[in-house]
């Protein structure tokens, strides 16, 4: 029994919330890596593409709420998401046509598209705060479990409740069906096999033919989708909060260069590993020891290896070790 | 108009419009203004060392300049009474024992041949490091927190002239640009801004949490000055019979001269660091540099070491953002690690580097003046500008109350604007580079 009670509070605290983190890593971390592979630069306006496309789907979600239009027991920002990936596209066509297509004619080197990027973050970042201001906004609305703890035990009778909330549940069904979408799209069609073709080779796509511009066009629409989905969701399992989104920037990035900076497969691979370190590592640990030690050998302090405060630290410290060890990330990246 | 004459020109201009800050508003702000323009231009100056020299992307400027922050805080508040004995030898002992434990587990990685066993010795030793660390780590930063903690519940500093501060800030920045320098260096570019911004996120959380070494949110204030206090001043009958003879009463008297001290004090750090800017940049070491930002395959090939002087320089930089760091927490004479913001300490001083001329020295220190100067300035602009649009509006209405309220985040757009717009249609900045 203290073996399930055991098994239950871990699952509970870290696999439920480290998939939902996990999830909504690996979609960050696709955008970057797909503008990466594409474009050629970390993109660090990646973090609040994320915060403007989640705010839209705020304000459109306030305003279906306000129509008395809702989805059921699903939260209404679901309706409004695809409103706001249109938003969050013409956000992200505008800007490239406006900045980035400057210095892409010129062949700047990606140090500069780097230093444009943190300039276009700011002015995103001055957007978002402008329209909706930096405090907390809550968005969420119908049932919030799937299961909640207290059901959970009556159902079980254990001592220890699994909750498994509603966005926790949306967050890993959208991201698996974004994701089978992306590689069904990038392997399929023959759009999605000229963009991995200009990734691959950007001379030999252009001398086959593949216009370039329309390349780049089709990753800014598929990065705003991937933005706006993530922004959402996280957005919708912990609150909306403009800042949050600048921090979100480096397990973003941690999650991509870990994978493999420009690799899909190694995007998703990367949210998880980053999700999970993270978790486990700041989950204090007495309640499972607890469980599954004696009562004698039951640890007294809380067994947490490190304060939630320095979550980053641990993205951070994966980072630097995978930069010392493998610079190419788990799985092969595109260069050092 | 020749070079000089133009130079001159642009800084005549900031000149002018401070001296107006003076007329219109009041001396203390000018002075003010000019006090921080001096820290801002260090800092940029350690940014075009990094940047304009050598082509490194720094996204992390704000830790570093947190650290020179610590640095004021650990060399000039008066150490806590009983803290050393109740746990800092504790906490000294365990941070020892950590950094002992990287050492060695970073020689047997070198030493031992690859292989099931190194990786089985390598996470044994990290994981009991760890366990042992903390272990002796946590009882002591308990110790030393619970000693009047809404007082002090610190380890406090060593008690010396806060001056010494700023080299030390210099070291500690120093130290940390070495972590970074040896991981991120050597690989694509974009590597180096990404850990730069993570070790700047940490250095801040550290701040934000450690409060046996900063007291966290709680701020450590009243930090000692190199200066002398307003109050003593106007205590002083000598000085109050000269302020009388200017005409001003002993209250401005002294807080206009404490500025001045300052603004003394900041123009010998800055006209040093300029100088041995300047000296470096023309120096066989610049040159080098330079090349190798122009073409490092062709330095390379030329037998230069890139990794070793991208190393180098990043170093130098991140150490003269360390020294401004700590001149500034003395100038505020307290440190509070929650007012450490990316668009303040970091992407401002991109802003003032870019936009006074990156690979120019006097070009850093015109943005850092300028820059500074918006900065102080925008807000109330903004804040007017909102009031200009909203004035047909009724008191109350949502829309101008939304309006007034997000003047404040009118700064992030607008340095966000000025550093897209030249670097779009002036890249070289007002003082160009020779």
């Amino acid at each position: 029994m203290d073996f399930l009670n055991a098994i239950v509070a871990l699952a509970n605290y870290v696999l439920v919330p480290g998939i939902a983190y996990g999830s909504q890593l690996a979609l960050g971390a696709l955008g970057v890596t797909l503008v990466y592979g594409i474009l050629r630069f970390s993109n660090f306006a990646h973090g609040d593409t994320m915060a403007l496309g989640a705010m839209s789907a705020v304000l459109i979600t306030w305003g279906f709420q306000f129509l008395g239009l809702h989805l059921w027991v699903l939260p209404t920002a679901l309706l409004a998401l695809p409103f706001a990936i249109i938003v969050t596209i013409g956000l992200l066509l505008g800007t490239d046509r406006m900045v980035y297509k400057f210095y892409r004619e010129k062949k700047a080197k990606p140090v500069i598209f780097v230093i444009v990027s943190l300039g276009v973050t700011f002015i995103y970042n001055g957007i978002t705060r402008f329209i909706i201001g930096s405090d907390d906004q809550n968005f969420l609305d119908g049932e919030r479990f799937i299961i909640s703890a207290r059901t959970f035990k009556r159902m079980t009778g254990l001592e220890e409740g699994l909750a498994i909330k509603t966005t926790q549940g949306l967050t890993v069904i959208t991201a698996i069906i974004v994701v089978a979408v992306l590689f069904w799209f990038l392997n399929k069609t023959r759009s999605g096999k000229s963009m991995r073709a200009y990734s691959d080779n950007e001379d030999l796509a252009l001398l086959s033919g593949i216009n370039p511009e329309r390349v780049v066009m089709i990753t800014w629409i598929i990065v705003a989708c991937l933005a706006t989905t993530a922004g959402v969701l996280y957005g919708l399992d912990k609150s909306f909060k403009p800042f949050t989104y600048f921090q979100l920037l480096l397990p973003v990035f941690a999650s991509a260069i870990v994978g493999g900076l420009g690799n899909p497969v190694g995007a998703i691979a990367g949210g998880f590993v980053i999700a999970f370190s993270e978790v486990t590592i700041t989950y204090a640990w007495k309640k499972v020891l607890g469980y599954m030690m004696p009562e004698s050998l039951a640890p007294d302090g809380l067994v947490q290896l490190l304060s939630t405060d320095y979550k980053f630290a641990v993205s951070f410290v994966i980072l630097l070790i995978v930069l010392l060890f493998k610079p190419t990330g788990l799985f092969k990246g595109q260069s050092v | 108009m020749n070079e000089t004459l133009r130079n001159t020109g642009l800084f005549a201009v900031i000149t002018a419009l401070i001296i107006y800050t003076g007329f219109a508003q009041s001396w203390n702000a000018a002075l003010l203004i000019i006090s921080m323009g001096l820290i801002s231009s260090i800092m940029a100056l350690g940014v075009n060392i990094q940047w304009g020299f050598a082509g490194l992307f720094n996204v992390g400027i704000m830790g570093f300049v947190a650290l020179g922050g610590l640095a004021a805080v650990l060399i000039g508040m008066p150490p806590t009474e009983g803290a050393w004995s109740a746990g800092g030898w504790g906490i000294v002992s365990a941070l020892l024992l950590g950094a002992g434990t990287i050492i060695v587990t970073v020689q047997v990685m070198r030493r031992m041949a690859k292989g099931w066993l190194r990786t089985a010795v390598v996470l044994a030793l990290l994981v009991g490091g760890f366990f042992l660390f903390r272990a002796i780590l946590d009882p002591s930063v308990a110790a030393v927190e619970s000693i009047n903690p809404a007082g002090t519940g610190y380890l406090g500093g060593l008690g010396l002239p806060v001056i010494i501060a700023w080299p030390v800030g210099g070291l500690f920045a120093a130290g940390a640009a070495w972590i970074i320098g040896k991981t991120a260096l050597g690989l694509r570019s974009d590597y180096l801004a990404i850990a730069t911004l993570g070790i700047a996120e940490i250095i801040i959380a550290i701040l934000k949490n450690e409060d046996w070494l900063s007291r966290g949110v709680k701020n450590v204030i009243g930090i000692p000055r190199p200066v002398p206090y307003e109050i003593d001043l106007q205590n002083d009958p000598g000085f109050v019979a000269r302020a009388t003879d200017f005409g001003l009463t002993s209250v401005e008297a002294s807080t206009l001269w404490v500025k001045f001290l300052y603004i003394v004090l900041f123009a010998a750090v800055l006209l040093i660091l300029l100088w041995l800017s300047q000296r470096a940049l023309n120096s066989p070491w610049g040159r080098m540099l330079r090349a190798i930002r122009d073409n490092e395959v062709a330095a390379e090939a030329m037998g230069k070491d890139v990794t070793a002087r991208h190393l180098q320089v990043f170093i130098l930089g991140s150490a003269i953002c360390g020294i401004a760091g700590a001149m500034m927490t003395t100038l505020d004479s307290q440190l509070t690690p929650g007012s450490y913001q990316p668009l303040r300490f970091t992407f401002l001083i991109w802003v003032m580097v870019i936009v006074g001329g990156s690979g120019n020295n006097f070009g850093a220190v015109l943005g850092g003046f300028l820059m500074w100067y918006l900065w102080v300035m925008v807000e109330p602009m903004g804040m007017w500008l909102m009031n200009v649009i909203t004035y047909g509006m009724a008191d109350g209405y949502w829309l101008k109350d939304h309006l007034i309220e997000s003047a404040a985040h009118m700064l992030l757009m607008t340095m966000g604007a000025v550093l897209l717009l030249v670097l779009r249609f002036s890249p070289r900045g007002l003082i160009p580079e020779k």
